[in-house]
């Protein structure tokens, strides 16, 4: 129209000419320009984020026009930071920028599904039997089970209804609880922060029946154990703000820009601040270009550097040329004074345990725990003494768990780190050195296993007679390090340009990285944090903690930031960023989560060691002690397996267990109440007599199988599952990829504690339930598969370690299609389990087996040694030798009344975290009035209603201290009354604030400061992590009570861990011999494989998204150096495979100059539904990232009932390492798409 | 489909072998040999977007007489209505900004989200940029110097021509004028509290990407700092001495110039030395308690614009990296009837304007325009 228009005048509009007639203004129609306008038009916009464990936790704006969510951009709108500092504003990526995508895709999932095999044998079965024995008829039937079982993962999805799809699924969990027993129910979903109510959904219908709830932050390897051996602290870290208060910044192994793409900005701009920034990372990262020094060590050899700086540290600011603030900082919030035995053996002194106020006549007057406290010289008086906050103090006594300087009996202290002024005499101590030990690629270096190095040291006479030689912490350290402090001796070196272990020059065959950028960089990070009072920060994540021996790395950075008192100082300290981990209102969500308000304990259990144990990945072990043992372990049993170890540590209540014994635990609740015994002494009975074993024994017993999985929130088997063709093969009877047999006949000689079958299982599971949005890898291997909600569709709550600020999800749009919410999935099970188990099962006890915890009395249940009462070293106590025993009620019937309602133990016992408890009564009624109530139709009390996920979510944020003032009071009161010190003062100025739900919807809010975490959120400090414990002087959990750097637990001494060594890679020995190769014809190449947070995607979310697809390279992609892929003819953009015994990996290669020669980069987890063809290894389709990796258990991350080397769910426990891998890679020769159809 | 060949994001993060990535022109006058190692490996990120020219060689390409640069607020339109798919205008950008619509048949290209510029607001780019390195403000220019500016002969003297098209709004005469030319109060006040003003005019660490283009683009960008190759060497990580040398950055100067300044490298050197002397004063005012006039000096700055350089790029607060007046619609159409009327507007609800000349504000030699930059600040 305004086109004819314009032709109409054509030669009228122009009007005037200008810039020499260069240009000229026109008179013209510009109605047209409405078209964009109205573009951008939109009816509403709603608040919500994306539930990913990207630890991003942004918030978004989210537009809806016309009933249909339409895109989405970040929020602006966070509570300020102070004026000197940037804000939080925008945060938020491409991947969030895509996710309305998901919605209305293909890839959606839409309705309940169930596989079409199982399905046809339901209908049928049901239409002539109840359902518990309509799932018995199939199940037990091997034909009938095996007919959907090897179907997994080959689709065949029929719709079905949430009606039958519930009954399924409630049949299957009443039959496994009558025929194997509650424990053998078991659910996986991570990262509760993420979406906490959605999480709290299946995790209180699992706790209610019995089921167990998987740990994942240690399986995802995202756990750094350093953090508990060293803080007692699952992590802690500081929000991305305080990055901006640091003068030197180390960002090793972590890619800022890439992998915390909202926070980098603080990064970018603390350096316009002038904060000095070193890089550390194998490849040409995106972080690298921000730094001013990029360092490029051979990739696993970390540690080397890191002692190396350790080193020039040591030598610089506490030899040389001592730091005043260094010395006092180690003085008071570090272990470095403590004394530590030492013990002869083979002609050396070998550093043993701590010196306890046991060991030492009338104990030093401390008559609670004697055996507990550690002690020191004390400066002042020349005495040795107990100081106060060691563990000891913690547990049975008040008052005293405090860092001031005093001991326990209140007289000052100012405690002495060395002896070298004070000594008796010097001894030759022995120091294993593992560095030999390197395989190819990695350099060896041919210095000696043991090094002796000279220590001054002093005697001191024990109660009960004899002596004991003692050295300090700080003494001992600086000989590790490798210092000469002129005692004589060989293995120390007084300059940095000798080759002994751990100078500069030293590593430098190791690392590839040059003396002099040690040595500036140490210096510089240590001048730093001399000058600032610690402002010196190390950020660092997956890239180092995934390795075998990622404790050695992280310990070697954790010790320079404790060496130069960069904890718990603003803009300083240990930034360990691995996915979203930090629940902040953590202790307001474990009632809700694990159904505390109405059964306790709940049953929780270490993921690493449960999928080793039942996908069977232990059976092809090649990983032997004697390859990890020290050359200066204590004389003990150190034979056996890495399962055998962990066998031990499950049955000494160190590590929790499922399934846990090898019955059904209701049934053992059953027989203790028909023998009229305690059900403790029952089972101790029992167990004693070998009529009732640990499952952990017979993990190939089908009487220990698990049986029932529920997996949501997550991709399981495209994701995390490393060891993803053994869960194929074993857990599922699935086709699968795995390339090597077992061990065969062998294994039956290398396992000491359990039971080798020679016919290794197949298809344990019966049941594979997943709730999710989209159809993921591990939805095409489930049997049922339910649809729900999206991040838009669902009210939750989601926080993060990144930044102060809790938000909601909310419901832009209804679920769209059948689509529910978890928490109106999990409802439905519970509605139809309560129907079908009611009747079948009625009430129950159910015997439940829980390992001393951490934070609890329990973690002072083995002080000195280790005994196993199997092996006859001791009777087995249930607490102290071996695990809780205690019979909890199960009320079949109720489940859904009480899913839906808040129980009575909140009322009556109260609400409790790491350590605290407080009343919550007050909260209980609180909760009644603004949720409504419902009547208990047992009790005829009341209750609070949790009906929808809004009320679930008000549970968490009226019982959490970081949502409700009063509660952070309480807390703070608690705290208080153990460390004699007023806390409140934290919590007093936001007493009166309670935030709700609507709140957080209006805007994101600033969490309150709350004693279950060690940062403070202020008007004068960002979070930073052990902030309080260095400013209030509250001790950190563990056995000394300060930072540990010395751990004396015999395990830890066996495997030479107890001061931080350099570590290599180990050796999986996945390669197999050329000639035993499936050849293709092209040439191949050896390469470390090396899998990185990614840039398109979180986890795998995102990598079937077609708008990230778009801006990746569509599909997988492996990156290789242009070294690597000239020598395996290998061009940008050719097919290549990867594989090694494990199995094989289809992908495309990128070739860039960026990457390391000698390794290759497969960014993790990107899924294997898009774009992948068949491999020519194993036949059948691509594989993703862990269908090359198995996992490999550590020893020393089994330890229990040892102070802060006890149990917590995702707090300590072995980890899921993969970075030790090696892979074939080859380009391919034929690229097949496998669309024939199969059967 | 065997296998994806292609895409827009191909070479991210360096994929793809160097010696294909080389070929770029950027690398003119550059020892690629060098660059090649994995050693002295670089990267860096070029977010572009169009360009919303001075002198868009797009409009001049269009046959149709689709395309316009609007002279309230210079952003540059492909008229959906009027455009013939002609796509001259897509050789015709040398930025490769203009994209072709299979399905409509018309060109489109980055509307500089002007409905939202209008109201106030930042583009949708600025605003969810997460490294917040976009900034938007006003700058007023004189329309007059265009030809003169882009006719100039030597291809390195177009960043400084450009720059003399740049009207100070500070300048009295310049606000009598715009004000006598219908400039609303707002527009004055925004452009003397630009961003842009600041990075480009007072500080002169912002650059026109590819000035040799003649285009007189007003998206500008920061060169970004990389790592120092002589950190070490020189004692840059532990001590405190100054301003580390540009010469030592590991992306060399001339790749920088090459796309930035058709090559003449000292403007690029003057810039990245006052990005290094903010962060070296910054230091020696957090770390060492100092205040030390002489950095800024070296660089020829005052303390003072230092620090109102490090208070506009490291703190960045929102309201400081956007400074956008709302559009004055008031004063071309009949607001009263558009205010009433939106809610039931079906078909032609403006009958009483819209098709006759709504915008007829009268050209003006001092136009008002409203430029995006890129901040560039890594």
């Amino acid at each position: 129209m305004s086109h004819f228009l314009d032709r109409l005048t054509f030669f009228k509009k122009r009007t005037e000419g200008f810039s020499n007639d260069h240009g000229v203004t026109t008179n013209e129609d510009r109605g047209w320009e409405e078209g964009y306008r109205q573009r951008w038009q939109h009816d509403k916009i709603v608040r919500s984020t994306h539930g990913v464990n990207c630890t991003g936790s942004c918030s978004w704006k989210i537009y809806v026009k016309g009933g249909i969510v339409t895109w989405e951009t970040q929020q602006t709108d966070y509570p300020r930071t102070r004026p000197e500092m940037p804000n939080h504003e925008p945060r938020g990526c491409s991947r969030g920028a895509s996710y309305s995508w998901y919605l209305y895709s293909g890839n959606r999932l839409k309705y309940p599904m169930v596989r079409k095999s199982l399905i046809e044998l339901w209908r049928e079965a049901r239409s002539r039997l109840e359902p518990v024995d309509a799932w018995a008829s199939i199940v037990e039937d091997p034909d009938k089970a095996a007919r959907y079982k090897r179907n997994r993962g080959l689709g065949g999805f029929v719709r079905s209804t949430w009606n039958e799809a519930n009954e399924i699924v409630a049949a299957a969990n009443a039959y496994t609880i009558r025929r194997w027993g509650p424990d053998r129910i078991i659910g996986f979903s991570p990262i509760p922060a993420m979406s906490m109510v959605s999480y709290a959904a299946g995790t209180r219908y699992l706790s209610l029946i019995g089921g167990v709830c998987m740990s994942f932050y240690d399986w995802y390897c995202d756990l750094p154990p350093s953090s508990p051996q060293t803080w007692g602290e699952q992590t802690d870290v500081p929000e991305s703000a305080d990055w901006y208060n640091s003068g030197f910044l180390i960002l090793w192994g972590s890619n800022v820009p890439q992998t915390r793409t909202p926070d980098a900005h603080f990064y970018t701009e603390v350096r316009y601040k002038g904060a000095k920034s070193v890089v550390i990372t194998p490849d040409y990262s995106e972080a690298a270009k921000f730094s001013d020094l990029w360092i490029n060590p051979k990739q696993g050899t970390d540690s080397a550097i890191a002692m190396a700086m350790g080193h020039v540290i040591l030598r610089e600011f506490y030899l040389d040329n001592p730091s005043e603030y260094f010395a006092e900082y180690a003085r008071q919030y570090t272990d470095f004074p403590m004394l530590v035995r030492l013990q002869e053996k083979d002609g050396a002194w070998i550093p043993d345990r701590f010196l306890r106020a046991s060991d030492l006549d009338q104990a030093l007057g401390e008559e609670n725990n004697p055996e507990w406290k550690t002690v020191a010289f004390d400066d002042n008086s020349g005495n040795v003494v107990a100081p106060a906050g060691t563990i000891g103090f913690r547990w049975g006594e008040k008052g005293k768990w405090n860092l001031e300087e005093r001991d326990g009996k209140g007289r000052e202290t100012s405690l002495r780190l060395s002896l070298i002024e004070h000594r008796d005499e010097v001894l030759s101590v022995a120091f294993p050195y593992f560095g030999g030990r390197a395989h190819e690629p990695f350099a060896s270096t041919s210095h000696p296993e043991v090094l002796h190095r000279n220590i001054p040291v002093k005697r001191l006479p024990l109660a009960g007679g004899g002596e004991a030689a003692v050295a300090t912490v700080f003494d001992l350290l600086c000989a590790n390090y490798g210092l000469d402090r002129d005692l004589g001796g060989d293995n120390v070196a007084s300059g940095y340009d000798q080759d002994i272990p751990y100078t500069p020059t030293w590593q430098e065959p190791i690392t590839g990285v040059p003396a002099s950028q040690v040595i500036h960089v140490a210096r510089g990070f240590a001048r730093n944090a001399d000058k600032t009072r610690g402002k010196s920060m190390v950020i660092l994540g997956a890239g180092l903690n995934h390795w075998y021996h990622m404790d050695m790395i992280y310990r070697g950075i954790i010790n320079m930031l404790v060496m130069c008192g960069c904890i718990g100082q603003s803009g300083g300290g240990w930034s360990h960023y691995v996915g979203q981990e930090k629940l902040r209102p953590q202790t307001g969500w474990l009632p809700l989560a694990f159904s505390l308000d109405w059964n306790r304990p709940p049953r929780q259990m270490n993921s690493t060691s449960f999928w080793y144990a039942h996908t069977d990945q232990w059976r092809y072990e090649k990983l032997t002690i004697p390859e990890i043992l020290s050359p200066t372990a204590p004389d003990g049993e150190w034979e056996g397996s890495l399962i055998d170890y962990n066998v031990r540590a499950e049955r000494m209540g160190w590590l929790p267990s499922a399934p846990q014994l090898n019955r059904n635990p209701i049934e053992v609740g059953r027989e203790a109440a028909e023998s009229g015994r305690d059900v403790g002494e029952y089972v101790v009975e029992q167990l004693k007599s070998g009529n009732l074993a640990f499952a952990s024994e017979t993990p190939d017993d089908p009487a220990c199988f698990p049986r029932n999985l529920f997996v949501w929130r997550s991709n399981l088997l495209g994701s995390s599952g490393k060891g993803h063709e053994y869960f194929l093969k074993h857990l599922l009877g699935a086709k699968h990829g795995v390339q090597c047999g077992d061990l065969g006949p062998e294994g039956r000689n290398v396992h000491r504690e359990v039971k080798w079958e020679d016919e290794a299982p197949e298809g344990k599971l019966d049941l594979v339930c997943t709730i999710d949005f989209r159809m993921s890898t591990t939805c095409l291997y489930s049997d049922v598969v339910l649809p729900t909600a999206t991040w838009y569709e669902k009210n939750d709550l989601n926080t993060s370690d990144m930044h102060p600020f809790i938000h909601p999800l909310s419901t832009a749009v209804d679920p769209v299609w059948e689509t529910r919410s978890d928490w109106e999935i999990y409802k439905g099970i519970a509605r139809s389990f309560s129907e079908v188990a009611g009747k079948e099962l009625g009430k129950r006890t159910d015997v439940v087996l829980v390992p001393t915890l951490h934070d609890t009395p329990g973690e002072l249940a083995q002080s000195t040694d280790v005994r196993d009462w199997k092996r006859g070293d001791c009777e087995p106590v249930p607490g102290k030798t071996m695990p809780q025993v205690v019979s909890v009620e199960r009320d079949y019937g109720s489940t859904y009344d009480r899913f839906t309602s808040l129980g009575p133990l909140m009322d009556r016992l109260g609400n409790a975290g790491k350590g605290m408890n407080w009343d919550t009564s007050e909260e209980v009624s609180f909760l009644k009035s603004l949720n409504g109530t419902v009547g208990d139709g047992q009790s005829g009390e009341s209750r609070a209603r949790i009906e929808s996920d809004i009320d679930a979510a008000e549970v968490i944020l009226a019982l959490a201290p970081e949502t409700n003032g009063e509660v952070a009071v309480k807390a703070w009161e608690s705290l208080s009354r153990t460390t004699g010190r007023s806390h409140e003062h934290l919590a007093l100025p936001r007493k009166d604030e309670k935030i709700r739900f609507r709140d957080l919807q209006a805007q994101p809010r600033k969490i309150i400061s709350s004693p279950i975490w060690s940062g403070l959120e202020s008007e004068h400090v960002n979070y930073n992590a052990g902030y309080t414990n260095v400013h209030e002087l509250i001790p950190w959990r563990t056995l000394t009570g300060r930072q540990q750097l010395y751990q004396d637990h015999l395990w830890m001494r066996a495997f030479g861990e107890q001061l931080c060594v350099y570590k290599p890679p180990v050796d999986l020995k996945t390669i197999l011999p050329a000639d035993q190769r499936p050849g293709n014809g092209n040439p191949e190449i050896l390469l470390n494989f090396i899998t990185p947070h990614q840039k398109w995607g979180i986890h795998s979310t995102y990598t079937d998204n077609l708008l990230m697809l778009t801006l990746s390279r569509g599909g997988p992609i492996v990156w290789i150096s242009e070294t690597d892929a000239e020598q395996a003819e290998i061009e940008d953009n050719d097919w290549i495979e990867a594989y090694n015994a494990n199995g094989a990996l289809t992908a495309r290669a990128v070739v860039s100059q960026r990457v390391k020669p000698g390794m290759a980069l497969m960014y993790h987890a990107q899924e294997k539904i898009v774009n992948v063809p068949g491999s020519e290894v194993t036949g059948t389709r691509g594989g993703i990232h862990n269908s090359v990796t198995r996992t490999v258990p550590k020893p020393t991350h089994m330890i229990g009932g040892y102070a802060q080397q006890s149990y917590g769910f995702n707090y300590y426990g072995t980890v899921g390492s993969n970075r030790d891998e090696f892979i074939v890679v080859r380009k391919m020769a034929t690229v097949d798409w496998l669309e024939e159809a199969e059967e | 489909m065997e296998k994806i060949e292609w895409g827009p994001n191909w070479e991210e993060i360096l994929g793809g072998e160097f010696s294909k990535r080389s070929l770029d022109v950027n690398f003119e006058g550059i020892e690629k040999d060098i660059y090649g190692q994995f050693e002295n490996t670089f990267m860096m990120y070029l977010p572009r977007l169009c360009e919303h020219c001075l002198n868009p060689s797009c409009v001049a390409s269009c046959p149709s007489g689709a395309i316009y640069k609007r002279e309230e607020d210079g952003i540059v339109l492909i008229d959906q209505d009027k455009c013939r798919g002609w796509r001259m205008c897509v050789s015709g950008c040398p930025y490769k900004k203009i994209y072709y619509n299979w399905q409509t048949g018309k060109s489109e290209k980055c509307i500089l989200c002007y409905p939202r510029i209008e109201a106030g607001e930042p583009t949708v780019c600025s605003e969810t940029c997460v490294g917040r390195i976009r900034y938007l403000g006003v700058v007023l220019y004189d329309a007059d110097r265009i030809e003169e500016a882009a006719s100039c002969e030597s291809e390195q003297d177009l960043y400084d021509a450009q720059l003399r098209v740049f009207l100070d709004p500070f300048d009295k005469e310049v606000q009598k004028q715009a004000i006598e030319d219908g400039v609303p109060d707002a527009w004055v006040e925004a452009a003397m509290r630009s961003p842009i003003w600041k990075m480009a005019m007072d500080w002169k660490v912002a650059f026109p990407l590819h000035p040799e283009y003649r285009t007189l683009p007003m998206v500008w960008y920061v060169p970004p700092l990389s790592p120092i190759q002589s950190a070490v060497e020189a004692g840059y990580l532990d001590s405190d001495d100054g301003i580390a040398d540009v010469g030592s950055l590991r992306i060399p100067v001339r790749y920088l110039s090459n796309m930035l300044t058709a090559g003449d490298d000292e403007p690029i050197i003057s810039g990245l030395r006052r990005m290094l002397a903010m962060r070296a004063y910054m230091r020696a005012k957090t770390v060492e308690g100092v205040v030390d006039h002489n950095i800024p000096e070296q660089v020829g700055l005052s303390s003072s614009d230092i620090e109102q350089m490090y208070h506009l790029m490291a703190i960045a607060n929102y309201e400081d990296r956007f400074v956008i007046p709302t559009s004055h619609r008031e004063a071309a159409e009949d607001a009263q009837h558009i205010r009433g009327n939106c809610g039931f507007s079906f078909g032609n609800g403006r009958s009483t304007s819209s098709s006759t000349n709504p915008f007829a504000i009268t050209y003006s030699n001092t136009g008002s325009v409203a430029v995006s930059m890129d901040g560039r600040r890594d």
